[in-house]
């Protein structure tokens, strides 16, 4: 049973391209996730909870009969107030402490950010309707449903306005050299407060487009931020900070790993696959590291 | 000096024991009012239903104490309730059992919502020897402990969806089926998933997909692609709401046609609320439902039960708020045979109960759970865009046909 797929072709393509799909969806997490870690380092533990609270403005227009799809324009106008506010109210006071510190604040905003969705939209677990239907390829044995393959595009397309954004604006410029060297970077006159609160806002609006888009392909609950958290996390330490085509490649295999795993390992093991992967990589980096090290000496 | 000091300190020990010993014993009954005292999830992951369940249990109190109250000894009595909320936390839930029965002095526990909870409350209530009608907790695992206090007025989870494989066995002419099945790693879903690997073994039945859903995972695009490559006559699916919503999302949008589908809590998902036409032929288990035939003195029958919940809180019955209003009449008919406050007396009675309410014949198991009482199926229909719960099984209430097996995609409209 466990080796269904190697028997059925059409499997295979359907779960790579099911793979891919959600895995570009988690790229664009996770490259939030890696900018805001490499400016400010910080490791955002409320990443997840963003993306929900983006679910949910994106959700709460399509019950006021708006297509739900518009949430991937209203949802991070929003969110990048609630980041910059965000980092106004809490991150400038841990940003330049260390990396624990500001793990044990976002931690502390993650509850905050459940507890308040789960007071304001309720415990009940919703979905948004796109109503965008199916694509069907090979005689109708790999079903693609519409609003993933819309969803990895909006993901495409917002990722990469954001590279040329990041190259060619003076805000992108400036974040980027914060990124290089905070103190340097204050001395040639670069506001670096301003420049965290927008890499904040930017990030969070990131989440705020990844929500949206997950309200019309998934479900949204108050308390599912936290996978969504793990795993931009995992893309990040595989990829490595400041590296986008390598998020974008990492968040794809990742997706992929994860739907071969069910297939191959059983649907249980999937996330413990994914895990048992993280615990793989992060040997293998610091035994390369070690192998460095040694060379220095 | 030192004499009144310790007079002093003899004479308050004194008092405050005598408090103590004062209230706790009578703290069960205070004046005209007994006691029950219940966890409840008023916030946190299960706090929709927690509110579903604490309406059942006051709409249910309200009318008992209207109606003339509970007669023990000549006396009348009216129920009071003392709520905490354990925030949906096992661990906080344990806690406010041990404070209702140490602190308040309550002496006959209602039970909280899910399975997780009522295990978690279940040793302290045992441990103190408190009776608890529970209308929550369905895990299968509740029942077989060997608790002697706890009582269950739900049927339990693994005979939530046996029902469908037989109806499948049925329309298959009596042969076995092949069956694909998806259920989430959690406590009630396991037991749900027993009870079909039960019905598969009497039926002849093969299982041909078996995934375990892993708690946090919402997509089930993988499953769903093995069940079209595999073509079941049935598949079940058991994953809470997320998971009811997750398959009923994904099914639709893949175009999965299977000929029968079976889940739970649709209910609670409000399945055809939030996904109209696309959850149509989806069929679901459920405790109770407003158009069974059941009757009681306090409630008439099953409609007007939910005409009357209606109009106090505003929305339809879940079977959850019925099942918890079941517990009070429960409670009430074992205090009056009773004829005693005393906890042992009450358990005793609460062990020969053999009554019906208008949530369906209540009688207990030598584990505690509920044996009158069967699950019942319905089938999501629509007409038009306006999609309801209709009854299919048992077909002594079924007000429609089991419609089989379910329409093509590429024929719905």
């Amino acid at each position: 049973m466990d080796f269904l797929i190697f028997k059925a072709p059409m499997l295979m393509v359907q779960a790579s391209l099911d793979g891919i799909l959600l895995g570009i969806l988690f790229a664009l997490i996770a490259y939030g996730m890696a900018l805001q870690w490499g400016v400010m380092n910080i490791i955002n533990i409320a990443q997840g909870d963003l993306v929900i609270l983006g679910g949910y403005i994106a959700y709460t227009i399509y019950l006021w009969g708006i297509h739900p799809a518009w949430g991937v324009i209203i949802s991070p106008i929003i969110m990048f107030f609630v980041g910059w506010a965000l980092y106004k109210l809490v991150i400038n006071k841990v940003v330049d402490r260390d990396l624990f510190i500001s793990i044990l604040a976002t931690f502390g905003i993650a509850i905050v950010f459940q507890q308040l969705m789960n007071f304001i939209f309720g415990a009940d677990v919703v979905v948004a309707q796109s109503e965008y239907g199916t694509t069907m390829l090979f005689d109708n044995s790999v079903t693609l449903p519409n609003s993933k393959i819309f969803s990895a595009f909006i993901s495409v397309l917002y990722a990469v306005a954001l590279v040329i954004y990041m190259k060619k604006s003076r805000l992108g410029r400036a974040i980027r050299a914060t990124a290089q060297n905070a103190r340097a970077a204050k001395i040639l006159g670069v506001d670096t407060e301003k420049v965290y609160a927008a890499t904040f806002g930017i990030n969070a609006a990131l989440c705020g487009i990844a929500g949206a888009l997950i309200s019309i392909t998934l479900t949204l609950h108050p308390y599912v931020g936290l996978p969504y958290t793990v795993r931009s996390f995992m893309i990040v330490i595989v990829a490595g900070l400041g590296n986008l085509p390598a998020v974008a490649v990492s968040g794809m295999g990742l997706g992929l790993f994860e739907e071969f795993a069910d297939y191959i390992l059983g649907t249980e093991f999937r996330i413990g696959a994914v895990f048992m992967l993280l615990v793989f990589i992060l040997v293998y980096r610091r035994f390369k590291l070690s192998k460095k090290r040694e060379y220095l000496k | 000096m030192n004499k009144l000091v310790k007079l002093f300190i003899t004479s308050i020990s004194a008092i405050t024991l005598a408090l103590v010993s004062f209230t706790s014993s009578f703290a069960k009954v205070e004046g005209d009012y007994i006691v029950l005292g219940s966890a409840i999830s008023l916030t946190g992951k299960y706090s929709s239903n927690g509110v579903h369940t604490q309406n059942g249990y006051n709409m249910a109190v309200d009318r008992i104490n209207k109606m003339g109250g509970v007669e023990v000894q000549g006396k009348k009595y009216k129920f009071e309730i003392i709520y905490y909320d354990d925030e949906s936390n096992p661990k906080r839930a344990a806690q406010l059992a041990e404070r209702l029965i140490k602190q308040d002095g309550v002496h006959y526990m209602l039970g909280p919502y899910s399975s997780g909870l009522t295990k978690a409350i279940a040793p302290v209530t045992e441990k103190y020897k408190i009776p608890m009608v529970e209308a929550n907790g369905a895990s299968r695992s509740l029942f077989t402990k060997g608790y002697k206090y706890l009582f269950a007025v739900l049927s339990p989870a693994n005979q939530y969806l046996e029902v469908a494989i037989d109806l499948a066995v049925e329309k298959n002419g009596g042969k076995g089926v092949r069956i694909a099945q998806a259920f989430e790693q959690d406590a009630f879903s396991q037991d749900v998933r027993l009870g079909i690997l039960d019905a598969a073994k009497r039926t002849g039945s093969e299982i041909i997909i078996d995934d375990k859903l892993p708690k946090e995972l919402n997509d089930m695009a993988a499953t769903l692609a093995k069940v079209k490559a595999t073509k079941p006559d049935v598949l079940v699916v058991s994953g809470h709401t997320k998971g009811a919503l997750t398959a009923i999302r994904q099914i639709s949008e893949m175009k999965v046609d299977v000929p029968m589908l079976a889940m739970t809590h649709c209910d609670a998902a409000k399945l055809s609320k939030q996904h109209g036409k696309k959850s149509e032929y989806a069929l679901c288990a459920s405790q109770w439902h407003k158009n069974l035939s059941y009757k009681d003195k306090f409630f008439g029958g099953g409609k007007k039960y939910a005409k009357d919940f209606q109009k106090e809180f505003g929305y339809d019955p879940p079977y959850q708020s019925a099942e918890s209003s079941a517990a009070l009449l429960v409670f009430k008919d074992a205090f009056e045979r009773a004829n005693s406050f005393d906890r042992d007396a009450v358990r005793d009675a609460l062990v020969d109960t053999e009554m019906q309410t208008f949530y369906g014949n209540i009688k207990f198991g030598p584990g505690g759970q509920n044996v009158a009482k069967p699950m019942i199926l319905f089938q999501v229909r629509c007409k038009g865009d306006d999609c309801e719960n209709r009854v299919v099984a048992p077909t002594k209430w079924a007000s429609d046909k089991f419609y089989h097996p379910i329409p093509k995609w590429s024929e719905r409209s």
